[in-house]
């Protein structure tokens, strides 16, 4: 994981792809989104989605698992280089989720995460705030997924 | 009864909970969505910033929506949702917390294209036992009208 001043508006990280299964839909969606279309092939058929649907909460955990799956692979390359990879910090949260198109059983989603503001904080001056957008796309390449997450991401010059 | 749009007019609508939540389930959804330190291990997370084991972000949100629909989306004509305004972590999730559920319909309006159903728009609270405000948010979600038919006439 790379540290505040290494980082530049419109950087893009590609995070890699998931496959929605019947299987991981159901599993996510019995535990905490027990919504018809989520759980049942028919119900989904019936329903706006047209298909079974997996739960938006489950397309952005599955956003954070590459996320985190792609921070661990940099930070591995980093201190094979002899680097030390920043450990960043946690998100104090994020603003227009939308989910664009239904992810129905079977899609191939892959996800992207692209640099969009970069601003310190006298507040903390060892913490830079990162602004990204992550977007996820389906096999026909229609963007299904986009939200703009804030992060904390420490400074190299951490308090001076 | 099944709740539709005009059930949802803009005030408070309710409380909801507890929803006990355990060490166990915080580690078993990080090691499967958010694998790291600071929600998977004790040791390295008192070394985080959040001083502590403390669950994802991700499973608050999805505890969210599980208490959501325990306390009345399962019996509402909800059509899904397009996405949520803003959601803000105020403070961590932690093993043992017992999480309550406020929500406010902030708007409630009716579809120009979709004569049969209204969008409602939701505030969302998440509080610990102790009254710490852990999660805030802001989603609309899609509800069928109750008469579609003179709705669309």
């Amino acid at each position: 994981m790379n540290f505040f001043e290494d980082i530049a508006v419109g950087q893009r990280r590609e995070l890699g792809s998931f496959t929605f299964t019947p299987d991981n839909i159901k599993t996510f969606a019995r535990q905490f989104d027990p919504q018809k279309f989520h759980l049942d092939e028919e119900a989904g058929r019936n329903s706006l989605f047209g298909g079974l649907a997996a739960s938006g909460w489950h397309v952005g955990s599955v956003c954070m698992k590459l996320l985190v799956a792609k921070g661990k692979e940099e930070a591995a390359a980093m201190l094979a280089a002899g680097e030390t990879p920043a450990v960043w910090g946690p998100s104090p949260g994020f603003r227009e989720l939308k989910w664009l198109k239904p992810v129905l059983a079977g899609d191939t989603i892959a996800f992207e995460s692209v640099v969009e503001s970069l601003r310190t904080s006298e507040k903390r001056p060892e913490w830079g705030i990162v602004q990204a957008r992550n977007v996820g796309v389906n096999q026909r390449g229609e963007p299904v997924y986009s939200m703009l997450a804030t992060a904390f991401v420490p400074r190299r010059a951490a308090g001076g | 009864m099944t709740l539709t749009f005009e059930d949802f007019p803009p005030g408070h609508f309710g409380t909801f909970g507890p929803r006990h939540v355990t060490r166990d389930e915080i580690i078993a959804f990080a090691a499967e969505f958010d694998p790291q330190p600071m929600h998977l291990d004790e040791e390295a997370a008192s070394k985080s910033m959040l001083r502590g084991l403390s669950g994802s972000g991700w499973h608050l949100g999805s505890l969210m929506m599980r208490m959501l629909f325990d306390g009345f989306l399962g019996r509402t004509a909800s059509l899904g949702s397009p996405g949520v305004d803003e959601l803000r972590w105020l403070s961590p999730l932690r093993p043992g917390d017992d999480l309550t559920l406020d929500v406010e319909v902030k708007d409630a309006r009716t579809s120009r294209s979709r004569p049969d159903l209204g969008i409602v728009t939701f505030g969302m609270r998440v509080r610990n036992a102790a009254g710490q405000v852990l999660l805030e948010a802001t989603s609309p979600i899609m509800v069928r009208r109750r008469d579609a038919t003179s709705a669309a006439g």
